[in-house]
């Protein structure tokens, strides 16, 4: 009970500053102490909290990756992320979490004016003008079983093979009806002088008697 | 031959006339998996029991994870695992529910929420002079002494404050909100603070330690503003060794120069005054040097001296005395306060199947709080670290609850004599994994045991048929899961014929040993290797792979298989090595082998004797081959393929790959037959000014190839070039060795070689520019896969490099097979230098790569799939046939035929194929895979802080019947059928009757 309050109270947050990061900018690298730069930044998941799959709390599972695995940081509860202290010059932030998809975002830390900062996903090229990381799409890991219907069933083997069954006792009967009866009785004819295939005549015992 | 090509190419078009991803429903989860967490060796541990409710314990560990887990159970709350270049230095738990973590060296401070691990806060900590952060003490107040009161005394206080000196200055941070109240800078001072002091209800930090060694200095600092009062300092002519510990708010003991001198510092009134006092004084027969352990109880500290572990206590006087002399294995905790003004210590001693836990009154020696001996499993070792906890009892007494640390990185929590839970945290540090198989069923026990009656087993399949239909209702679904989870079957310890059930013996750093069940991952076996642990002849032995030693199959079935167990004693390559050969049906170390010389690099031979023990060449480090076992068999048919054998070696400082082979018998002091001088046979460097190496990549020698043809579109063929002998190597330019973002596209290279290593030959070299590493790399049949990272797009990058050899590509002539005239059925020699041509493209790929592995089935024939360990900790299934090399934007009509896929710039990633599905493998490190018998199975194995094991199929099990397969649906359509021809039958009878009677 008290995890779902919590879920809510963070979506709510979500939703919150998402009003106010249109007045104040999110993206923002402030130069350090050093020659260090701090990026800032924001990962919003609009259907937090609101789906079943993605637990609530997952918020705590998330992680931003810098340069493949050099940095590693949390969100803090309103879904901000910082990297301190980081050099002037390229770099790439990983978002993962399980159940979305996040595209790598390509940061240009400039040593010449702090402050001014290109952001871009890598996946589709498109720029951000703010650092609000958001999922491409959502992820299923699983599939989904398909409702019962008639047609899995006549599709499988098993389904085929009474098909073909059923067409032989219901169809072979009407193409029989159908024939013309001087034909019908010549091969009658022919099947007497045969004999009668039967499973008796089948078994090893019928061909003494 | 003709026809052959058609039958392949059919079967081809078969597999590939669907995607193969590996997909699962939701309800399949577990039955071929397993999933195990782990947090690793536990570093230091906080409880948290003070409040009704949960019980805890906040620990953090080597593999760099923060963890909450349930005092009751050892079950994981919560945990995060830091990145790698941020190891955390210490935790704390704040006014009862932050949880701090101080890391990288003290810079960054970070609270997370106590009840699920959600980060409240963090602060970068940056210092004037970061390179000379020697030393970081996170201070929580009064925590030294009253560490489990530390609640009650901050709630008094006002500004909830966590003191914490990293870079030379002290911070002081607002618990609530992580902001940083002050930063008073001690460098100025010329101090290197070693200890924080707080007395109670006081706003004074001592902050004490060493300026110059032979000086001690005291700061006294108002802990409002950060304003320093008073500066202390004295010298001591003897100098220190830089080792202080407090035994209280103004004591601290440290040693001096030479470490036989014990120095009591008192700060009492604002002036520093020594006192010293001779070891050899009250350690009878002492020589040599002192060290002192850190501890952090009052009035009591301990010193180790030789093997013995000495504790001295500090009487109100100030004069020491010896209270106990312990010979090895013994751990001491930090003081605990319970109940007003007490405090207590728990030591724990080493007994040979048991511990002797001992916890005492810090201030009265002689009366024992609780004295408490548990029987110990002797797998788990010495006793390493050890935490205590008090509860109270039903009858208002305290009792005490301790977490105890192993050698083999367990963890245990004891109480009332007792363990209470246990962890296998070992298992979170593997450094090796490889199969083995178990025991053959013996006759007389029969499957059908295992099945239940007939009815059961009819019940349990319409059970099944219901739930595929979908007309099973939730409890009904339940039943069905229950069912399929507990199959007995895939958790049975006799090999099945699909070869689903194996060991995975994994070798872990704390040098033990783990035989895992492929069915539900449970530890079949356990063993502390006794060459692998600490010694005196061998300090820090470190554990480095494992071999198949015999893997017994046909003449010599009453063998049990057997591993061996390579280790070093240190991390220098010259350091003795250490053999160790492991039974894996009883996990029992057969006679340990004393290697005498070091071990470089070992060969596994392809040849085994009469009982089926395989060949081993250990290279050391002065380049002689030394051969294992050391029979007089071994040395017959080693003498017969003496000149067959070739090895490499490669030097990544220099820059240098060598080809060796061998050269006759050594010439030592002692006679050795076993061992051997090699030569140089080629050898390749590359230009230390434009690369270095960073990558190499071989096949796995157990790789089986189904076909050396490659069938492509028109019936046309290529023919592999499949050696063993080729390796990957890649280098990069040396100023790109750093991180991404660190160069510029214009001085960063990437170089790729593809080199014989019999010959030394260069198959292909290529050069990615504006890439740079990391470089991770599958090499497997006639093809490598490798990542990298493109600097000019700023997107990894995935590439392929196919190898065919061109001197059998006159043999697609039909008359010349005819004829005879083919060179199909000649060896494939290095020494041949067959024309090669290669074949290569590239692709994007979203996702950093940890580890990339590649499927290997037992014959061969299934299509591969490269499993892609991601930056998240997960696997992703990726088909090789996205990573082909003939793939053009626009494919004819007869390569769409032959299912090759249009060309796209990056790769797929699909949710469904990733094979740990929902499911995250923390830290991922490693992924092994390994053929079950099924030729289309393969089983993968995929290790870091966590454990995942599975079962993959990358062309769907096309030999076997699928798991949800309804016998039940057949047996009706059966029994329907022959019901159906008793009724024709019947019917026609009595039709031929009327018949006759007519």
């Amino acid at each position: 009970m008290a995890v779902k309050q919590r879920s809510k109270l963070i979506f709510l947050k979500l939703s919150l500053l998402f009003s106010f990061s249109l007045l104040s900018s999110a993206l923002a690298i402030s130069p350090g102490a050093g020659d260090g730069h701090t990026i800032n930044g924001r990962v919003k998941i609009p259907s937090l909290g609101a789906k079943g799959f993605a637990l609530p709390g997952k918020l705590s599972d998330i992680k931003v990756i810098l340069n493949g695995g050099q940095r590693v940081t949390f969100l803090r509860p309103d879904g901000y992320f910082s990297f301190h202290n980081v050099p002037a010059g390229t770099h790439l932030i990983e978002v993962t979490t399980i159940g979305y998809f996040f595209s790598p975002v390509r940061v240009d830390v400039s040593a010449r004016n702090p402050g001014n900062v290109q952001a871009a996903l890598t996946e589709n090229r498109r720029r951000l003008t703010e650092l609000v990381l958001e999922p491409l799409r959502e992820e299923q890991y699983y599939e989904i079983r398909e409702p019962f219907s008639v047609m899995s069933v006549v599709k499988s083997p098993m389904g085929l093979m009474m098909g073909f069954v059923v067409i032989v006792m219901f169809l072979m009967p009407k193409l029989v009806e159908n024939m013309d009866p001087e034909e019908m009785r010549r091969a009658q004819e022919e099947m007497r002088n045969q004999g009668v295939p039967s499973l008796t005549s089948l078994l090893p015992g019928a061909a003494r008697s | 031959m003709a026809m052959a090509i058609r039958v392949f190419l059919l079967l081809l078009l078969f597999f590939s006339s669907s995607y193969p991803t590996f997909s699962l429903y939701e309800d399949q989860i577990g039955l071929m998996d397993w999933h195990q967490q782990y947090i690793g060796k536990v570093k230091h541990a906080v409880f948290h029991t003070q409040k009704a409710g949960r019980k805890r314990v906040v620990v953090f560990t080597e593999e760099n994870v923060v963890a909450s887990l349930d005092l009751r159970s050892g079950e994981i709350f919560w945990r995060h695992v830091l990145g790698t270049k941020d190891a955390i230095n210490e935790i704390d738990i704040a006014l009862g529910k932050y949880v701090i973590t101080m890391s990288s060296e003290g810079s960054m401070l970070r609270a997370w929420n106590l009840p699920d691990g959600q980060m409240v806060w963090e602060s970068f900590l940056s210092g004037l002079k970061p390179s000379k952060s020697l030393l970081s003490v996170p201070f929580i107040r009064n925590v030294i002494n009253y560490r489990s009161s530390v609640q009650t005394s901050l709630k008094v206080d006002k500004d909830n404050l966590v003191l914490v000196y990293s870079n030379g200055c002290l911070h002081a941070v607002s618990i609530i909100d992580g902001e940083i109240l002050w930063k008073k800078d001690l460098t100025t001072e010329g101090i290197e603070v070693q200890q924080l002091v707080q007395p109670l209800g006081s706003d004074i930090i001592y902050a004490v330690g060493f300026g110059n060694l032979p000086q001690f200095d005291a700061c006294q600092i108002n802990a409002k503003n950060g304003e320093l009062l008073k500066h202390d300092s004295a010298t001591f002519p003897g100098g220190f060794s830089g080792e202080l510990l407090s035994v209280s708010s103004d004591t601290f003991v440290a040693s001096d120069a030479t470490r036989s001198i014990l120095v009591l510092i008192s700060i009492r009134d604002g002036s520093i005054s020594f006192r010293q006092t001779y070891i050899s004084d009250f350690v009878q027969d002492f020589s040599g040097t002192a060290v002192l352990l850190p501890s952090k109880i009052t009035g009591i500290f301990a010193i180790k001296i030789d093997t013995f572990t000495v504790l001295i206590r500090v009487t109100v006087e100030g004069k020491l005395e010896v209270v106990d002399k312990i010979d090895q294995g013994v751990a001491i905790s930090d003081v605990l306060s319970f109940s007003e003004g007490q405090q207590a210590f728990a030591l724990v001693q080493q007994g040979r199947n048991k511990i002797q836990m001992t916890v005492k009154h810090s201030h009265d020696w002689n009366s024992g709080l609780l004295e408490e001996s548990i029987e110990m499993d002797q797998q788990r070792g010495l006793v390493h670290k050890v935490f205590i906890n008090h509860y109270l009892r039903t009858d208002k007494s305290y009792g005490f609850r301790a977490l105890i640390v192993m050698e083999d990185h367990s963890l245990l929590l004891v109480q009332q004599g007792e363990i209470v839970w246990s962890r296998e945290d070992g298992l979170a540090s593997v450094v090796d994994v490889t199969t083995a198989e178990l025991p053959v069923e013996k006759d007389g026990v029969s499957v059908a045991k295992v099945e239940q009656n007939l009815f059961e087993w009819l019940k349990g399949h319409l059970l099944k048929l219901k739930g595929t239909l979908m007309l099973a209702g939730p409890n009904e679904v339940a039943e069905i899961q229950r069912i399929r989870l507990k199959s007995t079957e895939k958790s049975k310890m006799t090999r099945d014929n699909n070869g689903f059930r194996k060991l995975l013996i994994v070798l872990t750093r704390a040098g033990k040993l783990f035989a895992l069940h492929t069915g539900d991952g449970r530890v079949v076996w356990s063993l502390l290797l006794h060459s692998l642990r600490k010694s005196e002849g061998c300090e820090s032995p470190i554990g480095l792979n494992i071999y198949q030693w015999q893997v017994p199959h046909h003449h010599a079935m009453d063998e049990n298989p057997s591993v061996l167990v390579v280790g070093r004693c240190g991390y220098n390559l010259d350091a003795p090595g250490v053999l160790s050969i492991v039974d894996t049906y009883t996990g029992m170390e057969l006679n340990p082998l004393g290697a005498t010389h070091s071990i470089v690099q070992v060969i596994p031979l392809p040849f085994t004797d009469s009982t089926e023990q395989r060949l081993h060449l250990l290279i050391d480090s002065d380049q002689h081959a030394h051969l294992y076992p050391r029979t007089r068999e071994a040395i017959s048919i080693f003498q017969r393929e003496f000149a067959n054998i070739y090895w490499y070696s490669v030097e990544v400082d220099n820059g240098v790959l060598r080809g060796h082979v061998l050269k006759d018998n050594c010439i030592l002091e002692v006679a050795d037959e076993y061992c051997f001088n090699t030569r140089d046979l080629w050898s390749i460097v590359f230009p230390s000014e434009s690369e270095k190496i960073i990558a190499t990549v071989t096949r796995k020698s157990s790789e089986v190839v189904h076909t050396q043809a490659k069938v492509i579109a028109e019936q046309d063929v290529m023919y592999k070039y499949v050696s063993q002998n080729v390796i990957f190597v890649a280098t990069i330019a040396p100023k790109a060795i750093g991180e991404i973002g660190s160069v510029t596209p214009e001085e960063s290279w990437l170089v790729v070689y593809l080199i014989d290593t019999v010959t030394g030959r260069i198959l292909h070299r290529m050069i990615h520019h504006g890439s740079q590493g990391p470089v991770h790399a599958v090499f497997s049949e006639n093809w490598v896969v490798y990542q990298y990272f493109n600097l000019r797009a700023h997107r990894y990058e995935m590439s392929v490099i196919e190898i065919y050899d061109q001197s059998r590509a006159d043999n697609k002539d039909v008359w010349r097979l005819v004829l005879g005239k083919h060179n199909l059925t000649s060896p494939l020699s290095s020494f041949s230098r067959p024309e090669v041509i290669t074949k290569s493209q590239s692709y994007f790929f979203t996702h950093t790569a940890k580890a990339i592995a590649v499927t290997s089935t037992s014959k061969g024939i299934t299509s591969k799939q490269l499993l892609i360990g991601t930056v998240g900790d997960q696997v992703l299934a990726l088909d090789k046939r996205f990573l082909d090399p003939r793939r053009t934007v626009n494919p004819t009509q007869a390569e769409k035929e032959e299912g090759l896929l249009p060309l796209t710039d990056s790769l797929p990633i699909m949710p469904q194929s990733y094979v740990t599905h929902a499911l995250k493998v923390e830290g991922l490190r490693g992924i092994v895979t390994m053929p079950a018998k099924l030729e289309s199975t393969t089983l993968a194995f995929i290790y870091g802080v966590d454990l995942f094991f599975t079962r993959l199929a990358p062309s769907k099990t096309y030999d076997s019947l699928t798991e949800d397969f309804s016998y039940a649906l057949l047996l009706i359509t059966i029994v329907a059928l022959v019901l159906a021809i008793i009724v024709t039958w019947v019917l026609s009878e009595r039709k031929d009757l009327q018949e006759k009677w007519r």
